[in-house]
C-alpha cells in the first residue's frame, strides 16, 4: 500500500503526460512554420508526403534532443534555406519587409492625428 | 510647407510599393530547388545497411577519393531507371558510390540490388528518412557529388547520361 502511496505521489508531482503534450504542441507550432517544400502551398503540417514525414519524425526527435524553437529552425534553415520559413527570420534582407507595415501605420496615424489637429483648430 | 509634406510622404509611400509590388511580379513563383551548394558531409552517426554497425559519416567520407552519395528506395521507380548509370559510374577508380537506403526494408532492398546489381560501398541505412533531411535532401533519388568532405554538387531526381559525363569530367 505504501508503494502504491508512493507511485502515485510521484506521478502526480511529476506531470511526465504533460511534458509530452508539450511537446506536442511545440512539435505542431513548429512544422505548421516549415514550408513542404515538395508540396504545393502546404506547411509540413498539412503535407502527408515522404518529405513532410521525415521532417516531422526529425522535429520530433530535435525537441527531444532539446533544442528551442529558434535553434531548430535555423537547423532546418542551414540545411534548406530561407525558404523553408514561413516566418520569414529578422535579418538584413528582411529588415524592410518588417518595418514597411509598421512605418505605414505610423505614417497614417500622423496623416489622421494631423487632420485632427486641423479641424480641432 | 505642413500641407505639401502630407500628399509628398503618400506620394512616396505608393511609389515605394509600387515597385515593390512591380519587382515581384517578375520573380517567378515556380520554386526550384538549388542544386549549388557549398555545404560541408554533415557529422551524424549512421547505420550500416549490410553490418548494422553505427558509424560517423565522417569516417565514411574520410579519403580524398572523390564520392557520390546516391539516395535511393526500391520503391521508387526513377531509381530503377538510374541504376544503370551508378553501374557505370562504380567501375571508375577515382569514385566511390554510397548509398542511402531511404524508408525501405531491407528485404526489398536486398532483391532490388539483386535483380540490377549492387553498385555501392556502403549502404547506409534510413528507414525513417531523418539522415536524408541531415543532407537537405527532398526525396527519391537524389545524389549528391562530394569531394573532400564537401558537397561539390547535387542532383535532383534521377541521374542521366548527360549527368553521367559531368560527373566523369569532374572526377577525371
Amino acid at each position: 500500500m505504501k508503494i502504491l502511496k508512493l507511485f502515485l505521489i510521484i506521478f502526480i508531482i511529476f506531470p511526465i503526460n504533460n511534458l509530452k503534450a508539450d511537446n506536442e504542441v511545440l512539435k505542431n507550432k513548429i512544422t505548421k512554420n516549415l514550408r513542404c517544400l515538395i508540396c504545393q502551398g502546404q506547411s509540413v503540417y498539412d503535407s502527408d508526403s515522404e518529405f513532410a514525414n521525415s521532417l516531422k519524425t526529425m522535429v520530433d526527435n530535435k525537441i527531444i534532443e532539446g533544442l528551442s524553437e529558434k535553434q531548430i529552425y535555423s537547423y532546418f534553415q542551414s540545411k534548406y534555406g530561407d525558404w523553408i520559413l514561413y516566418d520569414p527570420l529578422f535579418n538584413k534582407n528582411t529588415y524592410f519587409l518588417w518595418l514597411l507595415p509598421l512605418l505605414i501605420f505610423f505614417l497614417g496615424g500622423a496623416i489622421i492625428f494631423n487632420k485632427f489637429l486641423k479641424k480641432q483648430k | 510647407m505642413k500641407n505639401k509634406l502630407i500628399p509628398l510622404s503618400i506620394f512616396l509611400v505608393f511609389i515605394v510599393i509600387f515597385i515593390i509590388f512591380y519587382k515581384g511580379l517578375q520573380n517567378t513563383n515556380i520554386y526550384t530547388p538549388g542544386t549549388k551548394t557549398s555545404f560541408e558531409v554533415p557529422s551524424v552517426s549512421v547505420k550500416l545497411f549490410n553490418s548494422n554497425e553505427i558509424v560517423n559519416t565522417l569516417e565514411i567520407f574520410s579519403s580524398d577519393k572523390f564520392y557520390l552519395l546516391n539516395i535511393w528506395s526500391s520503391w521508387c521507380v526513377p531509381c530503377r531507371q538510374e541504376h544503370s548509370i551508378l553501374m557505370e559510374l562504380t567501375k571508375n577508380d577515382n569514385l566511390r558510390v554510397i548509398g542511402i537506403n531511404y524508408k525501405d526494408t531491407k528485404k526489398n532492398a536486398n532483391n532490388f540490388l539483386k535483380e540490377l546489381g549492387n553498385p555501392y560501398d556502403n549502404i547506409i541505412f534510413d528507414n525513417k528518412g531523418t539522415n536524408a533531411i541531415e543532407w537537405g535532401a527532398y526525396g527519391v533519388p537524389e545524389s549528391f557529388l562530394i569531394n573532400n568532405n564537401k558537397i561539390i554538387k547535387k542532383y535532383i531526381g534521377p541521374l542521366n547520361e548527360r549527368s553521367m559525363e559531368e560527373i566523369k569530367s569532374f572526377i577525371k
